[in-house]
């Protein structure tokens, strides 16, 4: 038995051109959905958190958002490069770096792209441009600086773990706390996101063409590609880690919790 | 799906005139591949259905569709993955043009492919070539490539816009040429063609065709990713370039 529908290969006739053309029965839209939504979640806290300028700072734990802290007006001054003539948030000093590192990251490229570019929204989804010049114009050909976004965010790791080493510095003496272990935690996340870069991949070895003549390079990239497998999961637990430390400190800052001590 | 069951394939038919979709009732036995369905269909109800195939084993990368939408191999798709309560869509591959039902034109392909600088091997040392293992490990995996076509289908570049067409090599030829860039012995350099002509920077690394690669390449991730950091080394980054600088006039060799 055979009938036929009057349809072309897109499975919809051409007089109607939906912004969306697929033949897909799956739920396609959720990832894009999804990577909005958590995306936007995380710009609305993020700005709030980089101009509210108060409670970032507990004895001894430092809200990843303001580290490293380089104004002089800071609750907890990392390195007083900047003077009294800074009156705004200290965050908006250093946020710029990590923020052009994520933004020109290919990963959140792929997550962007899709979700609030919609080019495409979904593999085998039409997109809705009628033009696409893709990074080959003025703004997206800027991409390309990844690299130096990438040579700008290698101290942040360093300087969250010595944050975290910091935290076991207790006005009452040495100890540990919840908070303590946070931010260690953070500081290996967002080491981790940094190593695993496609870029570091790249400048660690991945424009040597014969690796037998250059070993150290070789087994640099070997560890380098084995993280940048997962590059994207940790982009994503990194990108919570910052979010979720930074509330830690907040509550424990504001007295809505009190830091449980392992010792 | 133990014993047979009926389920309905809904088939684009058409030529270069147009088309449209045509249902089959069809019997589907348990382990068949919708390759098989539409073997079936050909043999006892539509003898001239086009469907191209050849090795029905995932190697010759011929049957390449869309199936209820997602670009596939017909032969490596089960049809116990697919919904059988639904009509079960079968199309040809969207970017390139039709030639009968589920045949393509993929000549496009071809086309791009003879554009690609062949391998132009480094001079031969006395003792000859050598090369290690490590030394071609990374560029084996884009041997793996059949050929199906499936990444150069549903890349939107020229998916959903066939003016990038002329400029753009897509996802296939820029394995080749990362195997190329990459292979330990050869000397072409081949980055300022890519950027320039081959349309390197319109991918937008959405990784549809990493996705939909029955090999399982990862193309995004170890060729183009690659390939544009070598780009960024030759045009976008001066701390390279004027490091290269230094080297070759210390070396007596001008960059």
């Amino acid at each position: 038995m055979n009938t036929k529908t009057a349809e072309n290969r897109d499975g919809l006739a051409a007089s109607v051109r939906p912004r969306f053309q697929t033949l897909r029965r799956d739920r396609w839209w959720r990832a894009p959905l999804v990577t909005v939504v958590v995306l936007v979640g995380f710009i609305v806290y993020g700005t709030w958190v980089a101009f509210a300028n108060e409670h970032y700072f507990t004895d001894p734990y430092l809200s990843p958002f303001y580290s490293p802290c380089l104004a002089s007006n800071c609750a907890h001054v990392t390195l007083p490069v900047i003077g009294d003539w800074w009156t705004l948030s200290p965050a908006l000093l250093i946020l710029p770096f990590p923020l052009g590192f994520r933004l020109t990251c290919y990963y959140y490229r792929k997550a962007y792209y899709r979700g609030f570019w919609l080019s495409p929204p979904a593999c085998a989804v039409t997109e809705p441009h009628r033009r696409y010049t893709g990074e080959t114009r003025f703004p997206l050909i800027l991409q390309n600086i990844h690299r130096y976004f990438f040579y700008l965010a290698i101290p942040f790791p360093i300087i969250l773990f010595v944050d975290g080493i910091r935290a076991f510095s207790f006005p009452d003496g040495f100890g540990m706390g919840l908070g303590t272990l946070i931010l260690l935690v953070n500081a290996g996340l967002l080491g981790a996101y940094t190593l695993s870069c496609h870029s570091c991949r790249h400048l660690c070895g991945g424009h040597v063409d014969v690796f037998s003549r250059s070993p150290v390079r070789s087994r640099l990239w070997l560890f380098v590609s084995r993280l940048n497998v997962r590059h994207g999961e940790i982009a994503w637990v990194s990108l919570f880690g910052v979010a979720l430390t930074d509330v830690y400190v907040r509550l424990v800052s504001t007295g809505v919790i009190s830091d449980p001590r392992f010792f | 799906m133990g014993d047979p069951s009926t389920v309905t394939m809904r088939i684009w038919r058409g030529d270069t005139n147009g088309g449209g979709f045509e249902d089959h009732d069809v019997e589907v036995s348990s382990g068949e591949v919708v390759l098989d369905v539409l073997h079936r269909i050909q043999a006892t109800q539509a003898p001239d259905l086009a469907v191209r195939w050849n090795c029905k084993a995932g190697r010759c990368g011929s049957c390449s569709a869309e199936v209820n939408g997602v670009p596939r191999l017909t032969c490596m798709t089960r049809m116990s993955i697919l919904d059988p309560a639904e009509p079960i869509t079968v199309a040809p591959m969207r970017t390139f043009p039709i030639i009968k039902d589920l045949v393509t034109d993929v000549s496009y392909n071809y086309e791009m492919s003879k554009r690609v600088p062949p391998f132009r091997p480094k001079p031969k040392p006395p003792d000859g070539h050598r090369m290690f293992q490590e030394d071609i490990e990374r560029v084996q995996e884009f041997r793996k490539c059949i050929e199906c076509f499936l990444c150069q289908n549903v890349c939107h570049v020229i998916r959903d816009h066939e003016e990038n067409k002329p400029h753009f090599a897509g996802p296939r030829m820029f394995i080749r040429y990362a195997e190329l860039e990459m292979h330990p012995l050869d000397s072409g350099d081949r980055r300022d063609l890519l950027q320039e002509e081959m349309g390197l920077g319109l991918c937008n690394i959405t990784k549809c065709c990493s996705e939909v690669c029955p090999e399982d390449i990862h193309i995004t991730d170890n060729a183009i990713i690659p390939l544009k950091e070598r780009v960024v080394d030759r045009k976008y980054d001066p701390i390279v370039w004027l490091g290269k600088a230094i080297k070759g006039r210390r070396s007596g060799r001008a960059e």
